[in-house]
């Protein structure tokens, strides 16, 4: 038998690759579904000949945070105001929030959930004698002023499980199949060689052939979604993957952006749901729809008994839904006190709702609380099958994940944009580039971002998101219009680039006939190992989950000592097939996520999000000193980080 | 809950012009091994069990175990997709069986219109977008600003 010293991928990488050089007036990277909406948009504002660019790292069809299927849109104004729809935010994320922009999201929100009803998502609809019915059963659509089957204020139910799959077709047939280069992984984006602070293109490789592109670009946006795997998960073997986000969102929109000098903002925000346990499954519909409640071992509602503490947070504890980190804090206290589990109470809330129903309205009623993991979490349905767990019969555990970083769902961190074009927007939520504002980009000229890639702007979710990236569209579109005559000029050569793309396939040539098994060589490090490496220093140090996320400044420096030296051994990974170099990129874009993540929250001197994380040496939320924003930037040509306070500029009323 | 094949079902889409779970995993995880024209899995700890691969497998050769650290053995999740709807087949460890029927789409697949001509935006300058210009939509203000 061979020595397993062999490369083992199918697709093996080679040290020389073919180079595809390409330019386009417009580039999106991503192809979720900030980047669907986008595609669908833009050319309906672009000029005849315009070229635009999607490059996706995975398959249109099933990419992104969607790529599963949703079982709710969890943002749908209908009858409520924008106003109103900035208030919860605010509240939700402890009084911090860019609110032009989640008042622009929901203004324009409703179109792109009309849209979706248009191409053929089925959207649950209540009738006017109050019955409710899914949606396929030809109720009138939601744009007439049928009511949609809400699950909560802001919340409304679809069969959504080919939900992607529509949205992408919609964009594939705006942009044109031949403008969209699937298994794409765009890795660095590049500035022009002639003006300063200007973008210019991007490098990527192709996971399917050897190939790298550089593409030379007017203007561009980025967004390919959050952060997942960056700290380590609760399960750490097979399970790993069965994260509560997508673990195929790498961290890439904030790197890539951060590291060519997009301002970044509330990178100290993160999100950590409370889910049901293992299977990471959603708790929205049984909280809102079915009126679940959760206890701890004793049968108490802990919201209820540990109401007190909540006082402790005004006014973000003591609003109708207090905020989602403060109900996190409770539920950590009864886990602390030893009265855990946290379970679902299921069966008392089927049996209450099933109490004057017919047989066949019961079993229509479980089929519901079975497609709420179906569509979207198939995984918690295979957990229940495995465990002989049946929701009528007993309860599930819930409790708090690991961390995740993103910007559409109940997180906000991101990147510092501009805001819309309007005049109640404070000059300095705008971005002037030659006198004029540009809503979406980030400090970077002509550099955009939408969805999980905007920050200090959460709760947009997959309609906010499709409706923030039509929104970019035609703001790129005016910015390329406005600069149509920039010529972009790279500073490196496609030598250079494509040595640098290729470093770790390099690296694994040049090394790994040294040792007798591939995946132990004392000359690089995999990226299996490399993200491994990364999530214990995460999990120990920078409030993970092995100190029920608690942190401080001692822990935070010894995490960046460690940080400094995983950085160095960056250079040092090694890739012997199209899918290690995947994942050696992926990782290399977590790295630059978490240090900037840590970075904000040793700066941010207090412990704004309680439930969420804590610094043990500023155990409060200190309104006074810290409520504003906590941006950073990075100096390409210094290569320096520098940090520093924004001011929050409350627009919408109390 | 990673993803396995069926060595007796799969065929690695032979004859197409790509395996279909290779050309669909948003995790890059699907692969074929050319030599035995068969698929697998070939980072299980990254599988997000999505799903994809099984709904879009012409040979119904994949299915899902679940994750060995998390879930006891026994249990089978597995769909059937049509083209308006998704069939769920739920079997329990102790043998009890479930199924479910949700519609998925009530158009047919390919027949979006994104209607880029009919459509065609005519101020750049405002914030509305081209649907909202359309239909004459007056984009919203604030109903009152802080302080004033």
């Amino acid at each position: 038998m061979a020595l397993p010293n062999k490369p083992i991928g199918e697709l093996p990488a080679t040290l020389d690759p073919a180079v595809a050089e390409m330019e386009a007036d417009i580039l999106i990277v991503g192809g979720g579904m900030a980047a669907c909406g986008t595609a669908y948009e833009i050319k309906k504002w672009a000029p005849e000949g315009t070229k635009i660019l999607l490059c996706d790292k995975a398959a249109l069809e099933r990419s992104g945070a969607v790529a599963q299927g949703l079982s709710a849109i969890n943002t749908y104004l209908g009858e409520n105001t924008p106003d109103d729809y900035v208030r919860m935010i605010r509240n939700d994320l402890m009084g911090i929030v860019r609110e032009d922009l989640i008042f622009d999201v929901g203004r324009h929100v409703d179109r792109s959930v009309y849209l979706f009803e248009e191409w053929g998502l089925p959207i649950w609809k209540t009738l006017e004698d109050g019955k409710t019915v899914d949606g396929a059963q030809g109720a009138p659509i939601l744009k007439v002023g049928t009511k949609p089957v809400r699950s909560g204020r802001w919340q409304i139910m679809i069969n959504g499980e080919s939900y992607k799959r529509i949205v992408a077709e919609a964009a594939k047939a705006a942009l044109g199949s031949d403008n969209i280069i699937e298994r794409c992984f765009i890795v660095k984006l590049l500035l022009d060689a002639n003006e300063p602070n200007r973008i210019a293109g991007a490098v990527g490789f192709s996971v399917r052939e050897n190939k790298v592109y550089v593409i030379k670009t007017n203007t561009m946006m980025v967004a390919c979604g959050g952060a997942v795997n960056i700290y380590r998960p609760r399960a750490t073997g097979e399970g790993m993957g069965r994260c509560w986000y997508p673990v195929w969102n790498a961290g890439s929109t904030y790197t890539m952006c951060g590291e060519v000098g997009a301002e970044l903002t509330m990178m100290e925000n993160r999100f950590v749901p409370a889910r049901f346990k293992d299977g990471y499954g959603p708790v929205g519909a049984w909280f809102l729809l079915f009126k679940a409640k959760a206890t701890n071992t004793l049968g108490e509602n802990y919201m209820a008994t540990n109401a007190e503490m909540l006082k402790q947070y005004p006014p973000y504890g003591l609003a109708k839904v207090p905020a989602s980190c403060l109900r996190n804090h409770l539920m950590l206290k009864e886990m602390r006190e030893g009265r855990g589990p946290i379970y679902m109470d299921t069966p008392t809330a089927l049996a209450n709702l099933s109490a004057n129903m017919t047989p066949k309205e019961v079993k229509h009623l479980l089929a519901e609380a079975w497609e709420d993991f179906l569509d979207m979490s198939v995984g918690q349905a295979g957990l229940w099958a495995g465990t002989n767990t049946e929701p009528e019969k007993v309860g599930s555990e819930i409790m708090p994940t690991e961390p995740y970083l993103l910007g559409s769902h109940s997180g906000c961190c991101g990147i510092w944009v501009a805001g819309p074009n309007e005049d109640w927007v404070p000059d300095s939520y705008k971005i002037p580039y030659k006198g004029k504002n540009y809503k979406g980009m980030t400090t970077v000229n002509g550099l955009f971002t939408a969805g999980d890639g905007t920050g200090a702007s959460g709760h947009k979710f997959s309609s906010g998101s499709h409706s923030e990236g039509r929104m970019v569209a035609k703001s790129m579109v005016r910015f390329l219009t406005d600069n149509k005559d920039f010529k972009p000029a790279l500073k490196e050569s496609s030598k250079d680039l494509v040595d640098l793309v290729y470093r770790p396939v390099r690296n694994f040539m040049e090394h790994y006939e040294k040792t007798t098994a591939v995946d132990v060589n004392p000359n690089y490090i995999k990226p299996a190992g490399f993200q491994r490496r990364l999530m214990k220093i995460t999990d120990e140090y920078g409030a993970g989950i092995a100190t029920s996320y608690v942190t401080s400044k001692a822990m935070l420096e010894r995490a960046f000592h460690l940080l400094g030296m995983l950085r160095e051994d960056a250079e040092k990974m090694a890739a012997g097939d199209l899918h290690e170099l995947l994942r050696a990129w992926e990782n290399y874009h977590r790295l630059g996520t978490v240090e900037a993540h840590l970075r904000h929250i040793l700066f941010r001197e207090e412990s704004r999000y309680p439930g969420f994380y804590y610094r043990s040496d500023f155990d409060l939320v200190d309104e006074q000193n810290w409520k504003c924003f906590v941006n950073s930037k990075f100096d390409p040509e210094k290569k320096e980080w520098s940090t520093f306070k924004k001011d929050y500029i409350q627009i919408i009323p109390d | 809950m990673p993803s396995f094949v069926d060595p007796s079902k799969c065929d690695g889409c032979k004859g197409g012009e790509k395996t279909a779970c290779m050309y669909i995993c948003p995790s890059d995880l699907m692969v074929l091994n050319v030599e035995s024209m068969k698929a697998y899995n070939q980072e299980p700890d990254q599988c997000w069990e999505c799903y994809s691969c099984v709904k879009i497998c012409p040979q119904g050769a994949i299915s899902v175990r679940a994750y060995s650290d998390i879930v006891p053995l026994g249990g089978v999740v597995q769909p059937m997709m049509s083209s308006d709807s998704i069939m769920w087949t739920i079997q329990f460890r102790n043998g009890n069986l479930q199924r479910f029927k949700f519609p998925i789409r009530t158009t047919p697949e390919g027949s979006i219109d994104p209607k880029n001509d009919a459509h065609k935006g005519k101020d750049l300058a405002t914030e509305r977008l081209s649907d909202e210009e359309i239909d004459n939509v007056e984009l919203k203000r604030p109903i009152a600003i802080h302080g004033k």
